[in-house]
């Protein structure tokens, strides 16, 4: 295995071998497995977030320029309170869980007892840089590993952040942060690991996963999709603008709509679309009267991208609101869509960006359809208030998660399993779901020497297969009849 | 073939056949009538196989698969419910829930030692969560394989639930589809494959691999009944051919002389004299794996460490029960898994030095321990990572259904057996549903100072900035 080089924080030449090598001996020496290692892990972070808040929203708002508010909302707050989660429900998440036995191994005792996989890789993503960074190192300490951490080269200040900051609040030959690109990661991927959670693209997650397979690692992937909202008749105006105001949140407020879980498309009945478009023009307006309180796009290449999906000449035509971008600044106001074609890139791709598209359907429960000819997302999202058609979403379409009458706020629900099906991923955390995907659930069985069944045993013959034929029915009568010979 | 077989259960699944509990029981009933009515053909094809003893055949996959169906039978209901979630102070008003889904269309591969159960097992957890199936039995075991092939359409939905036989070119297309999940029981070299094909459709995978299994025999047992449950432990698995079959004993220096004098006695009792001609051993699968087990016996370090057995017949594929006493830990017997009737006796000083030596190896799929001693089992359990565990005696964990089964490191990913498969053939989508009532304006920008005073205490779970928030703070200035 050749030694590679990676920067760290300092600037200093890392060995990406050694690294890897250190973490694996800290685990091996078993400093990560005690309960009182974990609580001290999660207490620095704990500190780290509550000490170094300032910097972590500096180093967010040079990255994406993304507002306090926004920040702690999605990032910082969050993370505290899954740290404090993870904190108070530590113990109970490490007692082995009894499980029954039956009559026929009496006596016996049977528990599923959790264990570390060992030494664990994260690879996080730019967009929520933070979150996606510590949010799985939660559950990966809670469970008791040593991890690695590879932050986003795209969100750089939050990756110095990330490695300056970890070492010095945490078990630093346990917990490491290894910086840099793409080929720091395609390094990383030699080595073999525990698991590995990697949130991004489907194009690079097909990557680490083959990588992993050469190991017989096991994975789990986050990736995103096209995330689409229905949008039911509302009724009353203070339910329509409240629904507004979330479909809002769930796509400009949330990264410029750059995040897996934001709406990406709307789906409307033809004749609502008027005066939802008319509501969402209004709110924008109120919402975002200075573009501080919007993220904008984090480098030049996704700036170019989103531009070239609203520039595509099919599209262009249907750009009702906004469309105005400003390069230098790398930003792009909130933009409406009507109609754009169905097989234009950004119908067909996931926008990741502050575009929303609007999508008329004849009736609403054509969306059903519209949705499930599509790869399955990481959300799907629903305003309505017909317990009929809640039902056929939920039954009828295969998501990540379904939120109905909000977006993206599923995020924040400690006791809801996150993560995706199909394209979207697989692998799900948060909660106690953190602490199951970095564990292993170990089956342990113990048996005593008292009773002894013989009929196990060979020299078989056809009393003994019929004694056998009782016990697996759990017909236990019949069984000690026969036993006594009672039974033919 | 392998595409228009794809195709077609696709368009069953789309269609909806395989959701209801209906459709899900009748097919699970299908398969329990197909066990009571088949069983001597079932048994039959063992044999023809494997040369498996009738009572193997009987209570390892028979008796095993139908009580499996029967517990799934029993379960459905109860697992299909969604699981609610409390509601959470954060996003007041609320409730939310799990919904278990199914994957889709799955991808079943099975192996040849146990045929039949390694293949039925894990599609009545496929079946049970609602997916569309297709099982490709083992060319390994080619009566079973087409026992299978030829009855279940007799038993189960046809048009959801296929059986594609084959080889590695079968196989092969077969893997070249796009499945919701793969189900992989086999061994690492294959898996490899399995998951890099797998991780071109960003497909989420099962492996059921093995590994050398240890068995740690303390001093403080009762030694007659540790014996006897060893040796059945391993011989009467499918002689040795079990991935959770006793692998190699580790004992203590002091202890081997009685442990192995014991272990004779005992083979000699449940196989005779001349255990070649025992009815109650299974026979080596194939030529292939024959060659295989003779050459780990033959090589040069080792031969002269057997101490029992060693005898072959090469026409019927048959090895004696073999036992080994301190062979090197780098030949070949001690590192590959052996996966027959050969049984390494390694010996340390101290019986507590076996964990290090058991966790210098890749982790297997079960390590088994006997001793009365509490604190060594403790001590055994917290420092022993295996896929599963089992204190004074072996195999039998993987009866009970309320444990999952699977290994972990190089001995597999993903578990089943009773709800655990159940499990993982389904997507478990978290439903959150909001009301309108509590509206929390400190959420949108502007993002004011007493917006983000709120949205703190809201995050945090606060109850009085619940309240705040809904009174509508901070008031919004027009």
């Amino acid at each position: 295995m050749g030694t590679t080089k990676a920067a760290d924080g300092a600037g200093a030449l890392l060995d990406l071998g050694e690294t890897v090598r250190e973490l694996r001996e800290a685990y091996e020496g078993g400093r990560t497995r005690s309960v009182a290692w974990r609580q001290a892990q999660l207490r620095g972070l704990l500190r780290l977030l509550q000490e170094k808040e300032a910097e972590a929203f500096q180093a967010l708002r040079t990255d994406l320029g993304k507002h306090h508010a926004e920040a702690y909302r999605d990032e910082v707050g969050l993370l505290i309170k899954s740290t404090n989660g993870a904190l108070r429900q530590l113990g109970k998440w490490m007692t082995p869980e009894k499980v029954w036995v039956p009559l026929i191994a009496f006596p016996a005792t049977a528990q599923v007892v959790p264990e570390p996989l060992g030494v664990v890789l994260v690879f996080s993503c730019w967009n929520v840089p933070l979150g996606l960074s510590l949010e799985p190192l939660i559950g990966a300490i809670a469970a008791g590993n040593a991890v690695a951490l590879k932050p986003s080269e795209l969100s750089p200040c939050t990756s110095r952040f990330l490695a300056d900051n970890i070492g010095r609040y945490m078990d630093s030959s346990a917990v490491k942060v290894v910086q840099g690109g793409p080929e720091v990661g395609e390094q990383l991927m030699e080595h073999r690991w525990d698991k590995v959670l990697f949130t991004g693209s489907p194009r690079i997650a097909r990557a680490v996963m083959a990588a992993a397979s050469r190991h017989l690692t096991p994975v789990a992937l986050e990736l995103g999709g096209k995330c689409p909202c229905i949008f039911d008749a509302m009724g009353s105006a203070r339910v329509l603008q409240i629904s507004v105001n979330r479909i809002i949140a769930g796509k400009w407020s949330s990264c410029a709509g750059q995040a897996c879980i934001a709406i990406d498309y709307v789906l409307v009945e033809e004749r609502f679309a008027p005066i939802l478009i008319k509501v969402l023009k209004s709110t924008l307006k109120r919402f975002f009267q200075e573009t501080d309180h919007m993220a904008r796009i984090v480098n030049k290449r996704h700036f170019e991208r989103l531009s070239n999906l609203l520039e595509d000449r099919s599209v262009a035509p249907s750009v009702l609101h906004g469309g105005s971008m400003d390069a230098k600044n790398l930003y792009i106001e909130p933009t409406i869509l009507l109609n754009p074609p169905l097989d234009s890139a950004i119908m067909t791709e996931e926008i990741f960006g502050p575009l929303l598209p609007i999508i008329t359907v004849k009736k609403i429960e054509d969306s059903i359809a519209f949705v499930k000819a599509m790869p399955k997302p990481l959300a799907i999202y629903a305003f309505t208030r017909d317990a009929a058609l809640r039902r056929r979403i939920v039954d009828e379409t295969s998501s990540g998660s379904v939120t109905f009458n909000d977006a993206v706020v599923q995020y924040a629900i400690d006791g809801l399993p996150f993560g995706g099906v199909g394209q979207s991923g697989f692998g799900q955390y948060h909660g106690k779901y953190s602490f199951e995907m970095f564990s292993h659930k170990k089956a342990v069985m113990k048996r005593g020497y008292l009773v002894e069944l013989t009929l196990r045993y060979p020299p078989w013959d056809e009393s003994k297969v019929t004694l056998m034929r009782y016990l697996y029915r759990f017909n236990y009568f019949a069984f000690v009849l026969s036993f006594l010979g009672l039974r033919r | 073939m392998a595409e228009e077989t794809v195709r077609e259960l696709r368009a069953s699944f789309a269609a909806g056949r395989t959701r209801s509990a209906e459709w899900r029981a009748e097919q699970l009933k299908g398969l329990i009538r197909m066990i009571d009515e088949k069983e001597a053909e079932i048994s039959a094809a063992l044999h023809e196989d494997l040369a498996k003893p009738h009572m193997e055949s009987y209570l390892h996959e028979i008796s095993l698969t139908k009580s499996s169906c029967k517990f799934a039978l029993n379960g459905l209901k109860n697992w299909m419910k969604p699981e609610k979630i409390p509601a959470s102070i954060t996003t007041f008003p609320s409730s939310a829930k799990i919904v278990p889904e199914p994957l889709g269309v799955v991808l079943i591969i099975s192996a040849w030692n146990y045929p039949f159960i390694l293949s039925i097992d894990p599609v009545i957890g496929a079946i049970a969560a609602g997916n569309a199936v297709v099982l490709k039995p083992s060319e390994i075991a080619p009566a079973t394989s087409s026992l299978l092939a030829n009855l279940l359409p007799e038993y189960v939905d046809n048009s959801c639930i296929k059986v594609v036989e084959g080889g590695v070119p079968e196989t092969t297309a077969l893997l070249e589809q796009r499945w919701d999940k793969i189900f992989y029981t086999g061994n690492g070299t294959v898996a490899r494959i399995v998951m890099a094909a797998a991780a071109k459709h960003l497909t989420p995978v099962a492996l059921e691999l093995g590994g050398k299994s240890p068995v740690v025999v303390d001093s403080n047992v009762d030694l007659h009944v540790a014996v006897k449950r060893i040796v059945v432990g391993k011989w009467g698995c499918n002689n040795g051919q079990a991935c959770i079959a006793p692998d190699y004993i580790i004992t203590t220096k002091s202890f081997a002389p009685e442990l192995v004098a014991s272990l004779k006695r005992v083979l000699v009792r449940f196989y005779g004299e001349d255990p070649l001609q025992s009815a109650d051993l299974s026979r080596i699968v194939n030529s292939k794996q024959f060659t295989r087990l003779q050459d780990l016996i033959e090589e040069k370090r080792v031969a002269d460490k057997i101490v029992y057995g060693g005898e072959a017949d090469e026409e019927q594929l048959k090895i004696a029960p073999t036992l080994l006493l301190d062979v090197p830990q780098d030949s070949a017997i001690m590192t590959g898994e052996i996966f027959g009737p050969l049984l390494p006796i390694v010996t340390v000083e101290k019986i507590e030095e076996s964990f290090d030596l058991i966790n210098a190896k890749p982790k297997p799929l079960a390590a088994y321990l006997f001793t009365k001693n509490k604190k060594l089992q403790e001590k055994f359990v917290a420092n022993v990572p295996a896929g599963g565990m089992l204190v004074n005696d072996t195999v039998l964990h993987l009866t009970n259904p309320y444990m999952p089964f699977g290994g972990v490191g190089d001995s597999g990913m993903g578990c089943y057996h009773g709800k655990f498969g159940f499990d993982c053939f389904s997507h478990k989508k978290g439903v959150l549903i909001r009301g309108f009532g509590g509206e929390a304006n400190a959420r949108y920008p502007p993002y004011t100072t007493e917006k983000q005073k709120i949205l703190r205490g809201l995050i945090n779970g606060s109850f009085i900035a619940l309240i705040l928030a809904l009174l509508g703070f901070p008031r919004e200035k027009h």
